[in-house]
């Protein structure tokens, strides 16, 4: 029986190395399904879930927060974010960033708490809107 | 007999230090073990990238992209990744002395210079100077997540995007080994081509959606893998030198102690000395 090569790896690890009979994945433009020599292809993953069928007929389940698929006709690689991303997330997190190098320039220390605290809220709803976004867009 | 308590009291400090500075030793060697693990870790994905870049360079080799084109050098950024505590010997003095040196190099050529800093010992040191800081992220922790590098290394790869900055480096340390860590400066973009290996006939991939927005999709990431990847190195140079550091602190300590227990009973010895010399002399005279 054909097989073909699954590595599942995020930047914080390896999640899964093995042979394959079907890979499912969430790609932007809807489900694939891959079964050995597809052709070469790229593609940008949902939020969603890539299925594992094994040689043994057994169905594994990896949950991957978005990242990139590449096809090779022996070779599936999905690289995994470790992060939940969106545009508008990202650039909160930037914006956040540069307020950070300010204050550190202001050399504030005092309020911290109350600042962070008031930090975490807009990230949280940052996050919450992105989450959002996201379920609309599927 | 009150002989010597100075020298007793300092003593005790003294050990009670060494037995800290051991401690802390022993903490810097396990935490380094675990640091070295999230290396390897990292390292699979960045494999996996740095392949698909290849595979694209070669499937077509004529894209036109931000991240991949010279431009001439008016500005440059560089992410400096630094650690949070000290403690750690010349870990950060070292690299700061290589970044000085580099940044005064370019500012004689006319560039101005942007900052990322990563870690708070990076942070404590820049502010005294008069440099651009555009972003900071501090208290990573020893187990750093992508999703706090995120923010500071998107707001210098948008600044390279807008053509604000002409090139990006990355400063960290790297680790050579448990006694050995050298301060390191390299390009981060635009990205170096990569060459590709094994696949020599023509082919192309089928893009879903469209090709130069998943190359940048792809770039971008592999930008923030060596960028995760010099956090979590810098982490295990922090700890390998930090071992060092408290283990040389350790035996320092060590001889101080054994040089202080002389002195002491030098001191006591002395004393019983004065004592007798005292009582022979009284009965003397008696």
């Amino acid at each position: 029986m054909a097989s073909i090569h699954v590595d599942i790896v995020s930047a914080e690890g390896e999640i899964f190395s093995g042979e394959a009979e079907m890979v499912f994945a969430p790609g932007q433009l809807g489900e694939i399904g891959i079964a050995p020599r597809h052709a070469p292809l790229l593609t940008d993953l949902k939020p969603g879930e890539v299925r594992v069928q094994t040689s043994e007929g057994e169905e594994q389940f990896f949950y991957v927060s978005g990242g990139i698929l590449e096809i090779q006709p022996q070779l599936v690689t999905v690289l995994a974010d470790s992060a939940l991303r969106a545009e508008d997330l990202d650039e909160a997190a930037a914006l956040e960033a540069r307020e950070r190098a300010r204050e550190a320039l202001e050399g504030r220390h005092g309020e911290i708490d109350l600042e962070q605290a008031q930090r975490d809220l807009v990230e949280a709803e940052a996050r919450y809107r992105a989450a959002e976004n996201l379920k609309g867009r599927r | 007999m009150a002989v010597g308590k100075e020298i007793r009291t300092k003593i005790n400090s003294v050990k009670n230090t060494q037995k800290i500075t051991s401690a802390m030793e022993m903490v810097a060697a396990s935490k380094l073990r675990k640091t070295q693990d999230r290396m390897k870790a990292a390292k699979p994905y960045a494999e996996g990238i740095r392949r698909v870049i290849g595979h694209l360079s070669q499937a077509s080799p004529d894209f036109h992209n931000p991240y991949l084109e010279e431009r001439k050098i008016k500005r440059i950024g560089y992410i400096v990744v630094t650690s949070d505590r000290g403690l750690c010997g010349s870990l950060n003095v070292n690299l700061f002395r290589a970044l000085l040196n580099d940044i005064s190099e370019w500012q004689k050529k006319g560039v101005e210079v942007d900052l990322c800093l990563l870690g708070a010992k990076g942070v404590a040191f820049f502010r005294r100077l008069k440099t651009n800081i555009v972003s900071v992220a501090t208290h990573l922790g020893d187990m750093p997540k992508m999703e706090d590098l995120i923010g500071p290394i998107t707001s210098m790869t948008e600044a390279y995007k807008e053509e604000t900055i002409d090139r990006l480096f990355l400063a960290h340390n790297v680790f050579v080994n448990t006694m050995i860590q050298t301060p390191d400066i390299r390009t981060l973009l635009p990205v170096e081509p990569v060459g590709a290996d094994d696949l020599q006939e023509h082919w192309d991939y089928i893009y879903e959606p469209d090709a130069s927005d998943l190359l940048t999709n792809v770039l971008t990431r592999y930008v923030e893998a060596q960028v995760y990847r010099a956090v979590v190195e810098n982490i295990a140079c922090e700890m390998a030198s930090k071992m060092v550091a408290m283990k040389s602190a350790t035996d320092n300590a060590g001889k101080f102690v054994d040089r202080l227990q002389l002195a002491y009973n030098k001191a006591r010895q002395a004393a019983i000395t004065q004592e007798i010399s005292e009582i022979v002399g009284g009965a003397a005279a008696v």
